[in-house]
């Protein structure tokens, strides 16, 4: 099979599985999950085998695995859409395939399969666990399967496709099918358990602020088509007379030529996609969601996939850029904004007490790692990151995930109502669960950047080296700070969760997970330990020539003309091990000796601490700015005074009006006119016929009479004419 | 010697008085005589043009006797029934003042 | 004024006297009396025109049949004239002018006719010849036809006035 087929192959057993579970098996719990891990796995086979011919193919980067139709007929030629692997594609196709496989296997055990099925879930709320009797007889309680478990799987599959038509595609049309059809998965599975309305609300923002984003980027889109004429990325990004004539060309929007103009439109779309601030707002609401579903959406593929669009389009955000320049414009809004995000949304995950709220502010504050990393314009370390970030945060959402479930099982024994997600409940499940431990402590290692021995290093000491090269020492600086932070939020999160003693009965209860869900823990494990390794630069000391940079090579390739090679640079090499260290450290130090319900960090931060827990009242502020105007229009304006005060008010005057004048009619010309007119002919009718029949008297001599009188009559007419005439 | 004319007035008159009669009495039987007073103005009518036709064409003419000899048949068998119709008329209804029977009435 | 003419003044006289009384008197059988009367009278009037068998047939079916079968039913019916309400109409001035009315017009029409004035003569003999009438009453060419009707109305008069008349009162259980 060649590997164009493969390609198009790639994203289709999803797909497929989506539908036939939704059709056919969506009564039968294991045949559903089965499906959806078939799909899965027959993609992972097909990326795995179209990346290793990928790495082996000289040029990919030139010559890219490339293949297009025609589909839309237009009217001089057609639009196309295809596929193509570039080294781009691959690294990305590499760590979606693995995530996606890990996420799907640990979903089964997440929903509990093979538990028994309890009559008081109601579809659309979580699964509140019901009792089993075990061999002596005991009724202990345990936790009951997923009602809507085949649905899970069914949307998770339908995710899938859309993240693998994201990869391969070869044109932005196809890459925003596969976004949209992300977003549409992100609202249903975010709202899985639709019962909450916690759940719902978290939904609808999500779907709606990243709405936000995608309608600026169709712009971009548009933009972009009717200046080139295509939206293929071959014909725009590498072709340099195509990125000059934009850059040349003024946009209608003063000062902006068109490649910037189109570049910051997209930018947009990033921004929404990839919950960068001010379009942050939906990530920590949606962990509603189940946690597989935080893992793989929020956490590797589909927040992922608005830093690959920014890698992917590098060329036209940075056309007329070169190392040493000033940037350009949408470089400069990608470079403040990612930073400010990193360091924000670290401030605020400082604070947070819910072990998957701290995850998602630590997810928006890498993807800022990454966008800034762009803005400078360390293409090849933003790549990096992006890779290496998918495998540990997948990791930390799924062990958080693990965790969550000792806790509920803890819950379940004591029978009180206690938060299994607050980690001031937790404490000590280090010897409880220790497989988690281990695991989850490597990804927090790797977060946190921790040296040499994670992936997480690696890219992150990218990052900060592309910064400090290119002379951007406020980026540095900032950035700097955020990885300080985020060492210390980690470590303040493994610390609370796992180290200590139990503060909770329910994490006295706490048990690991089956292998189903900790077997992905350990596979996602030695990634993030591993992943790293490709990409060491030569200048690192010690260890720096025993590997080749291979991701460098590859990845760097994808860049037309010179791109800026990793250079030796101490400073931040430093920088980002004392960082990663330094925080760690700290952060155990604070938090190792928390025994009750109070944060350590809550008298020393001050005001502070009351302005990142709040998140900066960025929520109130929306609600302020932008729900209650429209809330205003919609209820009052729209709804009372258009819709009910004049179009219904309208529509009942008419009404009114009709029955008066219906009634009008009736009684002043329908009942006296017509009626009258029938009942006046009937009425006349008898009442000649009455004064008729008093002429039949019966009495015979007055019949004689009467006939006499009238030939008498007759007689003297005659007699008068005949004088007359 | 009689003009013509006189014996038509007088048979006219006859009529009109039986006429009168017809129209004005209440009893049915003296209605019957009266129609009898009609008939007989009728005979004298057919008998005096019987006259004058046998006058003007000089021959023997007998058609105005045979209508006379019809006209009495006649007057005859209606007051046979007639009689026998008011006798059972009073029989029914005990009375024979026309005014009573009025079972025409409409 | 010819003697014959002054017979004929008083018997119409007399006979239009008799009639009046017929319609006007009260008692029932002093209005069959006069009917006699005036029965009479036009007898009188059918010698004067010559027709002597006539006048003797009305003497005997008229007078001598109906107005003796009318004196019959007068008399069974002779309760009812005990009855003192007025014998005639209200409002008997109405007919009456109708009846004056249709005299007037029918005398009017008649002289219209050219041969209203023509005196009628005395006819030769043989003018009266019943014989020549019974023949003509048998004979197909003459009135054959309505003699037969005539018998047989008088037949079914016959039968009829019995049927009526009959008197069909059920057999009483004494």
């Amino acid at each position: 099979m060649t590997t164009e087929t493969l390609i198009w192959l790639l994203p289709l057993p999803p797909v497929l599985a989506f539908f036939l579970i939704v059709l056919f098996t969506n009564r039968f719990k294991g045949l559903s999950h089965t499906l959806a891990l078939v799909g899965a796995g027959f993609s992972w086979l097909a990326s795995m085998v179209v990346c290793f011919r990928a790495i082996q193919t000289e040029g990919l980067a030139e010559n890219p695995f490339n293949q297009s139709i025609g589909w839309l007929p237009l009217g001089t030629g057609w639009l196309e859409i295809g596929v193509q692997v570039d080294p781009l594609t691959t690294v990305t196709l590499f760590f979606v395939a693995w995530t996606v496989l890990m996420i799907f296997i640990y979903s089964i055990g997440y929903h509990h399969f093979g538990r028994p099925a309890s009559k008081q879930d109601k579809p659309g709320l979580p699964p509140e666990g019901t009792f089993q009797k075990d061999k002596k007889g005991h009724r202990h309680p345990v936790p009951s399967i997923e009602p809507l478990y085949s649905r899970f799987f069914a949307l998770i599959s339908l995710f899938a496709f859309g993240m693998f038509l994201l990869v391969v595609s070869n044109n932005l049309l196809t890459l925003y099918v596969g976004w949209e059809i992300m977003g549409l998965c992100s609202y249903l599975l975010i709202g899985f358990w639709y019962g909450k309305e916690s759940a719902r609300n978290a939904a609808l923002k999500a779907f709606l602020t990243t709405r936000i984003g995608d309608v600026f980027m169709l712009l971009g889109l548009v933009a972009l088509y009717s200046t080139t004429g295509t939206l293929n990325y071959q014909a725009i990004l590498s072709s340099p007379e195509v990125l000059e004539r934009l850059a040349a060309s003024a946009s209608p929007l003063a000062g902006l030529s068109w490649a910037e103009l189109i570049g910051v439109l997209i930018l947009i779309g990033i921004i929404g996609k990839s919950a960068q601030f001010p379009l942050h707002v939906w990530l920590p609401d949606a962990m509603e969601g189940p946690t597989p579903v935080s893992a793989m959406i929020h956490a590797a593929t589909m927040v992922s996939a608005g830093v690959y669009l920014a890698v992917r389009f590098f060329p036209l955000l940075t056309v007329g850029w070169e190392v040493g320049s000033p940037l350009t414009i949408p470089m400069l809004a990608m470079g403040f904004i990612g930073a400010f995000t990193a360091l924000f949304a670290a401030t605020i995950a400082l604070t947070q007490m819910d072990i998957k709220r701290v995850l998602a502010y630590s997810t928006i504050s890498q993807l800022g790692f990454m966008i800034a990393a762009l803005g400078v314009g360390a293409y090849v370390a933003a790549a990096f990151h992006l890779v290496t970030h998918a495998f540990f945060k997948a990791l930390l959402f799924l062990g958080s995930g693990s965790v969550i479930h000792g806790m509920e099982h803890g819950v379940l024994h004591i029978k009180q109502p206690v938060d299994p997600q607050d980690m001031l409940n937790m404490g000590g499940l280090r010897k409880k669960m220790p497989l988690t431990f281990w695991t989850f402590l490597v990804g927090g290692f790797a977060l946190s950047g921790f040296p040499l021995v994670t992936a997480g290093f690696w890219s992150k000491d990218e990052i900060l080296s592309g910064a400090f090269n290119n002379g951007q020492y406020v980026i540095f600086s900032v950035l700097a700070l955020a990885a300080l932070l985020t060492a210390f939020y980690t470590m303040r999160q493994i610390t609370l969760t796992f180290l200590g003693a139990p503060r909770s009965k329910a994490a006295e209860y706490a048990h690991e997970s089956q292998p189903v869900m900790t077997l992905p823990l350990v596979v996602l494990a030695l990634f993030a330990v591993s992943a790293g390794w490709v990409g060491i630069p030569e200048y690192f000391p010690l260890v720096g020539g025993l590997l080749p940079n291979w991701f460098e090579e590859f990845v760097g390739s994808m860049l037309v003309g010179v791109h800026p090679k990793s250079q030796p640079s101490l400073l931040p090499l430093v920088t980002s091990i004392v960082v990663a260290i330094g925080g760690l450290l700290l952060g155990w130090l604070a938090y190792r000796g928390v025994k009750t319900r109070t944060d350590p960090l809550e008298k020393p931060l001050g005001v502070f601490y009351k302005l990142f827990i709040n998140k900066y009242y960025v929520d109130a502020i929306y609600v302020y700015i932008f729900y209650r105007p429209a809330a205003w229009l919609a209820e009052t304006f729209s709804y009372r005074w258009l819709d009910l005060g004049i179009i219904d008010g309208f529509l009942h005057a008419t009404g009114r009006f009709s029955v008066w004048l219906g009634g009008k009619l009736r009684t002043l010309f329908d009942i006296p006119v017509v009626n009258g007119a029938g009942d006046a002919a009937a009425h006349r009718t008898r009442d000649i016929g009455s004064f008729l029949r008093s002429l039949q008297t019966g009495h015979v001599q007055q019949y004689m009479a009467a006939a006499i009188a009238l030939l008498v009559f007759g007689g003297l007419l005659f007699y008068l004419l005949g004088y007359l005439g | 010697m009689i003009p013509l004319s006189w014996y038509l007035i007088a048979s006219a008159a006859l009529f009109c008085i039986g006429l009168f009669g017809v129209m004005v009495r209440k009893n049915a039987i003296t209605i019957f005589m009266s129609i009898e007073l009609m008939l007989n103005a009728v005979n004298i009518n057919l008998i005096a043009f019987w006259h004058y036709h046998s006058q003007m064409q000089s021959g023997p003419h007998v058609t105005g006797l045979v209508f006379v000899a019809i006209v009495i048949v006649v007057a005859a068998s209606e007051v046979a029934v007639g009689l026998a119709l008011i006798i059972s008329a009073y029989r029914r209804r005990k009375t024979i003042i026309i005014d009573d029977l009025t079972l025409l009435k409409g | 004024m010819t003697g014959l003419q002054i017979i004929f003044l008083i018997v119409t006289g007399v006979t239009l006297f008799s009639a009046i009384m017929v319609v006007s008197v009260r008692k029932m059988i002093h209005a069959v009396l006069w009917l006699v009367q005036t029965l009479l009278g036009v007898a009188i009037l059918f010698i004067t025109l010559q027709a002597s068998f006539f006048a003797v047939v009305q003497i005997l079916v008229f007078i001598g049949a109906i107005s003796i079968l009318i004196l019959f039913s007068v008399m069974l019916a002779s309760r009812v004239i005990q009855d003192s309400s007025p014998q005639v109409v209200k409002k008997w001035w109405l007919p009456a002018l109708v009846a004056t009315l249709l005299l007037g017009l029918l005398v009017n029409f008649l002289a219209l006719w050219p041969g209203f004035e023509t005196t009628l003569v005395e006819l030769p003999e043989g003018s009266d010849n019943i014989a020549e009438l019974g023949h003509v009453l048998i004979s197909p060419e003459g009135y054959i036809i309505p003699f037969e009707l005539a018998s047989i109305l008088l037949l079914a008069a016959l039968i009829g006035a019995i049927y009526i008349a009959i008197d069909r009162k059920e057999p009483q259980s004494s």
